[in-house]
C-alpha cells in the first residue's frame, strides 16, 4: 500500500510538526509513507476567495503530483474538502475533460488523517499516551463537508491518560474562514472570542482539532489573552508517546 | 444604496453590546425550538428533498406555471398585473390604491413589498401604510429597518419595545409594562382600529399555486387574516419564484416552513384564497407578479438555487456571522446567509459596495446549508458569486489581486515555493525570537491587532523530510 502525504502548503511552512506527527503515527503502525516532493498547494485560498481561474493550474498540478498512489493522507480537513468536493467543480468550470478525468482519479483517494486511520486502517487505538485534559473543536469542513463525525474523538478517547472534555456549542464555527479572518477581521474575532471563552470554560489544558488554520485563529486569541490553554493538532496528540 | 459595505457595517453592530445580547438570546431560543421539532420527523431529509424537487420543477418551467397561475386567478375573479421591477410594481400598487379612493392601507407582513420599498412609494403618493404584523409595527413605529426575515424586530428586547410604544403609539395604555402579554394587548387595541377602518389591504404570499390559482399566507398572529378578509380591496405583491405547480405541493411546503421558521409543527394561521367570492371577503383582488432581478438570477445555473428560498430564516438563526452582526449589517431586506446570495443577484453582483461585499460575509462554515428546508447549497453559491465579483473587477488592480496572482505564480512551481519557505524561515529567525508574533505590517496587521501569530519554524516539513529520509 503506497500512502502519499499531502502536507498542505500551510502546514509545510507553518506547522511542520503536525505533518511529522502524521508520518510518525503511520510508520509506527507499520506503513510506509511517501512524500511527493513536487506538491505545492491545493488551491483552496484561490478558489474560496473567488480566483477560480488562477485555481485551475493548481488543481491540474495536484492531480499530477498525487497520481499513482493508493492513498493520500493529509493533516487538514479543509484542504481535503477542497480536493474532494471542489476539485471536480474547478475542472467543470474550466471545461477541461482531461482535467476532469485526472481529478476523478485522484480526488476520491485523498483522506483526512483521522478518516484514514478509522476508515482505511480500521484503527482507533494508535498506542498513544497523553496525560492531559483535552477539549476538541470539530472544524467546519471536517464536520460538515467531510462528515468526520466521531472519528477524531474516538481516536482521542483511546489515548492513554487523556481526559476528553465536552466543548459547549462545539459545532459553531470559530470564525477563521480563510481570507474572512482578514476581510471581516472584526466579526472573525468576535466569533473566535466566543469559541476561546467556551474552550477556557471547559477547564481543558489543550484545545485539539484537525485543522491548524482554525487552531492558529483560536490559539492566537488565547495566547493574546495570556490563557494557559495550548492548541494542538490531533495528529500530534496521537503521535505522543508513540516512539517510546 | 449609500450603505456601508458589510465589514464596516458589521463593526458598528459588533460594538453594540445590547444588540449582541438580544441576538444571542433570540437566535439561541429559536435554534433550539427548530432542532427539537425537526428531530421529531424521521423523514425530515426526504421532506427536504421533496421541497427542493418541487421548487426546482417550478423554476424549471416557470413561464408555464406563471401563465397557468394568471389564467386561474383571472378565472376566479382576480386581476393579474406583471411588474418588471420595483418602480413598475410600486406604480401599479399606487394606481390601484388611488383607484379605490383610499389614503391609507393596512399591510400584511411581506418581504416583497419591503424589497421594492412600497411604503416609501405610497408615502410619496400621500398614502399611509399601516404595518399590522407586531414586529413590523415595532420596526415602523421606531422609524427603523427590519433586521430579520421572520422576526424583523429581533434586535429589540421587550423593554426597548415598551419604551417605543409609550413614545410612538398615541393610544398606548398608561403604565404599560414590558410584560409580553401587556405589549401584545396594547398592539392589538391599536391595530383593531386600523383593521376596521381600512378599505384596502396589501399583502405578499408565501406560495402561489398555479394549478388552482390559490394564494397562501402563513402567519402566527391572525393579523394577516384580518387584512386578507376585512377590507374591500386586496392587493398581493408576489415574487414570481413563489409559484408552485400543484395544490398537493403544499403538503410538503406547509410541513417544511413552520418547523424551519418558528420551530412549530404547524403555524397558527394559514389563509388561502382564490380570486374573489361574492359576499365573502374582498370584492376586488389584484395579484402583482414581481420580477425585479429574479429572471436574471434564474439564468445563473448556480445562483438560481437561491430562488428556491421560502423565507423561513433557518439559515439566519444558525449563522454564526448573523448571530454577531445582526441583520442591518447586510444592507438589504434579505439579511443573513440567504441575503448574502440573494441581494447581490437581485441588485447585480457589482452594483454597489454592499452587494460586492456580501458574498464574502461568511466563513463558509456550512451551517446554513445543513438546515435549509429546500437544500440551497449557500456556501457553493457564495463561492460562485465571489468568482463573479473577482471576474467583474479584473481590470481594476488591487493589492489582493496582485497577492493572489503572485501566490498562484509561486505555487505553480515547486522550486518557487521551496525558495519562499526558506526565505520565510530565514527572515523569521532574524526578526522574531519568540514562538509567537504580536505585530505584523499591513495587511497582516489585521490579524495581529487582536491575535498572536505563530513564528514560522526554522525548518519546513519538506526540508525535514529531505534531511531525515532521503540519501544525500
Amino acid at each position: 500500500m503506497r500512502i502519499g502525504l499531502f502536507v498542505t502548503c500551510f502546514n509545510d511552512t507553518l506547522f511542520p510538526a503536525s505533518a511529522r506527527a502524521v508520518v510518525r503515527v503511520l510508520e509506527r503502525l507499520g506503513h510506509e509513507v511517501v512524500f511527493p516532493r513536487s506538491q505545492t498547494c491545493c488551491g483552496q485560498l484561490h478558489f474560496n476567495t473567488g480566483y477560480q481561474r488562477e485555481c485551475v493550474p493548481l488543481v491540474a498540478k495536484f492531480a499530477a503530483d498525487f497520481a499513482d498512489l493508493d492513498h493520500v493522507v493529509s493533516p487538514s480537513a479543509s484542504c481535503v474538502a477542497m480536493v474532494r468536493e471542489h476539485h471536480p467543480r474547478v475542472a467543470e468550470v474550466a471545461r477541461d475533460p482531461g482535467l476532469a478525468r485526472a481529478v476523478a482519479e485522484t480526488a476520491p483517494r485523498v483522506r483526512e488523517f483521522t478518516e484514514f486511520l478509522v476508515d482505511v486502517l480500521g484503527v482507533t487505538d494508535v498506542g498513544a499516551t497523553f496525560a492531559h485534559r483535552v477539549t476538541y473543536h470539530p472544524t467546519c469542513h471536517g464536520l460538515r463537508v467531510l462528515g468526520l463525525a466521531d472519528r477524531p474523538t474516538a481516536l482521542l478517547r483511546a489515548v492513554r491518560g487523556l481526559r476528553l472534555l465536552d466543548l459547549p456549542e462545539a459545532t459553531q464555527c470559530c470564525g477563521f474562514g480563510g481570507t474572512f479572518a482578514l476581510k471581516n477581521a472584526d466579526t472573525s474575532v468576535a466569533m473566535g472570542a466566543d469559541k476561546a471563552r467556551h474552550v477556557v470554560d471547559t477547564g481543558a489544558e489543550v484545545l485539539a482539532a484537525v485543522d491548524n488554520s482554525c487552531l492558529m485563529h483560536v490559539g492566537g486569541l488565547l495566547s493574546r489573552n495570556r490563557s494557559a490553554v495550548r492548541v494542538m493538532h490531533v495528529a500530534e496528540i496521537l503521535a505522543n508517546g508513540a516512539d517510546a | 444604496m449609500g450603505m456601508p459595505a458589510f465589514p464596516e457595517a458589521a463593526r458598528t453592530a459588533l460594538a453594540d453590546g445590547q444588540l449582541r445580547a438580544n441576538l444571542r438570546t433570540a437566535t439561541g431560543t429559536i435554534r433550539a425550538k427548530r432542532a427539537a421539532v425537526v428531530a421529531e420527523r424521521a423523514d425530515w431529509e426526504q421532506l427536504r428533498e421533496a421541497g427542493r424537487a418541487i421548487k426546482d420543477q417550478a423554476l424549471h418551467d416557470l413561464d408555464t406555471h406563471l401563465l397557468r397561475l394568471e389564467e386561474q386567478v383571472t378565472a376566479a375573479g382576480g386581476v393579474v398585473h406583471w411588474a418588471r421591477d420595483a418602480a413598475e410594481a410600486n406604480r401599479i400598487v399606487v394606481g390601484l390604491v388611488r383607484a379605490a379612493a383610499a389614503d391609507e392601507v393596512v399591510k400584511v407582513k411581506s418581504m416583497a413589498t419591503q424589497e421594492i420599498e412600497l411604503n416609501e412609494a405610497l408615502a410619496a403618493a400621500g398614502i399611509t401604510a399601516h404595518e399590522t404584523d407586531l414586529a413590523e409595527l415595532i420596526v415602523q413605529l421606531g422609524h427603523d429597518r427590519p433586521s430579520h426575515i421572520l422576526v424583523p424586530a429581533i434586535h429589540r428586547n421587550r423593554s426597548q419595545i415598551r419604551d417605543l410604544f409609550q413614545r410612538e403609539m398615541p393610544d398606548a395604555p398608561p403604565g404599560l409594562t414590558d410584560d409580553p402579554v401587556a405589549l401584545a394587548g396594547a398592539a392589538r387595541e391599536h391595530l383593531r382600529r386600523k383593521f376596521l377602518a381600512a378599505r384596502v389591504a396589501i399583502s405578499g404570499a408565501n406560495f402561489a399555486v398555479a394549478e388552482t390559482g390559490s394564494l397562501v399566507v402563513v402567519e402566527s398572529e391572525g393579523n394577516g387574516r384580518m387584512c386578507l378578509t376585512l377590507p374591500e380591496v386586496l392587493i398581493s405583491v408576489v415574487g414570481i419564484e413563489k409559484v408552485i405547480p400543484t395544490w398537493q405541493d403544499l403538503e410538503v411546503m406547509l410541513q417544511l416552513l413552520p418547523r424551519s421558521a418558528t420551530g412549530e409543527r404547524m403555524n397558527p394561521y394559514t389563509t388561502i384564497w382564490r380570486g374573489t367570492t361574492p359576499g365573502d371577503g374582498p370584492r376586488e383582488f389584484h395579484l402583482v407578479l414581481l420580477d425585479n432581478g429574479r429572471t436574471a438570477a434564474l439564468a445563473d445555473e448556480i445562483g438560481r438555487d437561491a430562488l428556491r428560498c421560502i423565507r423561513c430564516s433557518a439559515c439566519l438563526n444558525v449563522c454564526p456571522v448573523y448571530e454577531r452582526t445582526g441583520g442591518h449589517a447586510y444592507g438589504s431586506v434579505y439579511p443573513g446567509p440567504i441575503g448574502a446570495i440573494l441581494t447581490p443577484q437581485l441588485r447585480g453582483v457589482d452594483a454597489d459596495p454592499v452587494a460586492k461585499s456580501l458574498p464574502y460575509a461568511s466563513t463558509l462554515c456550512g451551517a446554513c446549508y445543513e438546515v435549509c428546508p429546500v437544500m440551497i447549497d449557500i456556501p457553493k453559491a457564495l463561492v460562485h458569486l465571489r468568482a463573479k465579483v473577482v471576474d467583474a473587477n479584473r481590470a481594476n488592480p488591487s493589492p489582493e489581486r496582485t497577492a493572489m496572482k503572485v501566490a498562484a505564480w509561486i505555487f505553480a512551481r515547486t522550486r518557487r515555493l521551496e525558495l519562499l519557505q526558506r526565505l520565510t524561515a530565514r527572515v523569521a529567525s532574524l526578526l522574531f525570537r519568540k514562538p509567537t508574533i504580536t505585530r505584523l505590517p499591513p495587511p497582516l496587521s489585521r490579524w495581529t491587532e487582536t491575535r498572536d501569530a505563530p513564528t514560522p519554524p526554522p525548518e519546513p516539513f519538506r526540508d525535514w523530510w529531505s534531511r531525515t529520509r532521503e540519501e544525500p
